[in-house]
């Protein structure tokens, strides 16, 4: 496939993904609508989500003006070296940030100075691993600095939580990780979890674990029970759209699990905004998009 | 219900927590750049007397010679809490637009001067943009980048939440008290 050809398909992947919200997350933003109280603050501001949703998709703009980190997985297949396709990927990102499908994004953290056309070291960020079959999977998560901010890693036993090194520990971590973040981080949100792992491996791992559909059931028993368990506690907190108020405090909750040292027992929570930005492309070797891994 | 310029402080004090209005009139962005450096004496290049700052960092493109909003939602205000007090203060500022709410010091100095806390829907970036119907100038762009710059926004019914008045009272205060009231009670049900 030539350069051109991949970063055009690159180019719409941005833009789809920063204008266009998944089908699953509309879904559950709808459903959290209609149950919130007539007439309440937290209605309203359900309501201007949703407007903001049509509004972004008709106007193929972004849906929100912090565009995020940018953060793309691909599988890369035999014929696609990773320095070409990193290489495509970031005129790509470059293109979008002058057509404005990304806002100028990526600050040198020495001197403060925008780099204006969002590349820089770390920018974007790239997971690339080898591709099974002949396709070519890129996957893209445009994830905002508020809900950013409010992720947080505990080390169990935590004191202050009272958070044990069991299930039971975890559950009070992700409350907490609920409770702390209030409206800060453009609630109501989505949780990605890992369980294990070492601090860095942590954060990755709870990052990949939001491109799960919303509406499925974890394969592990274990943990479909306490993602169960934590939608229906969180949803009691009352902290609500924005940190309103309200019954919609969060929109799903998906956890893994990777293994630990025995002295180390790590919870990395990653918070995601209502704009739930994330979609992915398989594109064949002849430059065509086969399949768009989520509806929008 | 409407808040339109002239922003008098009878009419902000009028306003009271809950309060759904629709904001018309000149706002100014102004985020972390702006904030670290009006706070270190910076001088303000706008008048920002019975103003209000909007924390946002929009998506702004010029097109056939003219300034056009892509995306303006706003942004996170809980960072500039160290300094918007002594700003609010200092400039006479009526109100602050921003997500997520701000703490203790902004709340007095929001009861002392007579001016609130707007809270935007965090996100709605196009919504709000559609909001904007005329940009009238960019300040400060070359020493901190687009969106970090001073944009001077008119708008026409800007939607947002009274979450912080002058009167003391926080929403925020509120649901982060009830909210942990009810952790307490959750904690115990498993």
């Amino acid at each position: 496939m030539e350069s051109k050809v991949l970063q055009k398909n690159l180019l719409e992947l941005i833009r789809r993904t920063s204008a266009e919200l998944p089908d699953d997350v509309v879904r559950v933003i709808e459903k959290g609508w209609r149950r919130e109280e007539a007439g309440s603050n937290a209605k309203y501001a359900l309501k201007v989500v949703l407007d903001n949703i049509k509004l972004a998709k008709k106007k193929s703009q972004p849906l929100c003006q912090d565009t995020g980190t940018i953060i793309c997985y691909a599988e890369l297949p035999a014929w696609l070296p990773q320095a070409k396709f990193e290489c495509a990927f970031e005129a790509a990102v470059v293109q979008a940030t002058e057509v404005g499908y990304l806002r100028q994004n990526s600050v040198d953290s020495l001197t403060g100075k925008n780099s204006g056309n969002n590349l820089g070291p770390g920018s974007p960020s790239f997971h690339c691993s080898p591709a099974k079959g002949r396709a070519l999977t890129a996957r893209l998560i445009l994830k905002g600095g508020g809900c950013e901010n409010v992720g947080i890693q505990y080390s169990l036993p935590d004191g202050r939580v009272g958070a044990g090194r069991d299930l039971a520990g975890v559950r009070l971590c992700l409350l907490d990780a609920v409770h702390q973040a209030q409206g800060k981080g453009c609630g109501p949100g989505i949780l990605g979890v890992c369980i294990g792992g070492d601090r860095g491996s942590g954060y990755v791992v709870s990052k990949e674990e939001l491109f799960r559909p919303l509406d499925d059931v974890n394969p592990d028993p274990r943990l479909a029970k306490l993602e169960k368990q934590i939608m229906k506690d969180a949803n009691e907190l009352g902290i609500g759209p924005m940190g309103f108020g309200g019954s919609t405090t969060l929109l799903g909750c998906k956890i893994t699990h990777r293994n630990r040292l025995p002295a180390s027992f790590f919870v990395s929570v990653s918070y995601m905004c209502w704009a739930f930005r994330r979609n992915g492309i398989v594109l064949s070797e002849s430059g065509k998009i086969t399949r768009w891994l989520y509806d929008s | 219900m409407l808040l339109e310029a002239p922003f008098t402080e009878d009419k902000i004090r009028a306003l009271k927590v809950g309060d759904m209005v629709e904001i018309t009139g000149v706002v100014f962005t102004g985020r972390d750049a702006v904030h670290t450096y009006l706070h270190q004496g910076g001088a303000s290049p706008v008048d920002l007397s019975d103003g209000i700052i909007y924390h946002c960092g929009p998506v702004v493109v010029k097109e056939g010679g003219r300034w056009v909003v892509k995306a303006a939602g706003p942004t996170t205000s809980a960072r500039e809490e160290p300094y918007q007090g002594d700003i609010i203060r200092k400039f006479r500022l009526r109100g602050v637009i921003g997500k997520g709410g701000m703490g203790p010091k902004t709340l007095a100095a929001c009861r002392e001067t007579g001016a609130v806390y707007l809270h935007a829907i965090g996100g709605a970036a196009q919504v709000l943009a559609e909001k904007v119907i005329a940009v009238e100038g960019v300040h400060l762009m070359e020493k901190f980048g687009s969106p970090e710059a001073i944009w001077v926004f008119r708008v026409a019914r800007f939607p947002a939440v009274v979450t912080m008045d002058s009167h003391g009272n926080s929403l925020h205060a509120r649901v982060l008290a009830e909210s942990e009231a009810a952790l307490g009670r959750v904690r115990q049900g498993a």
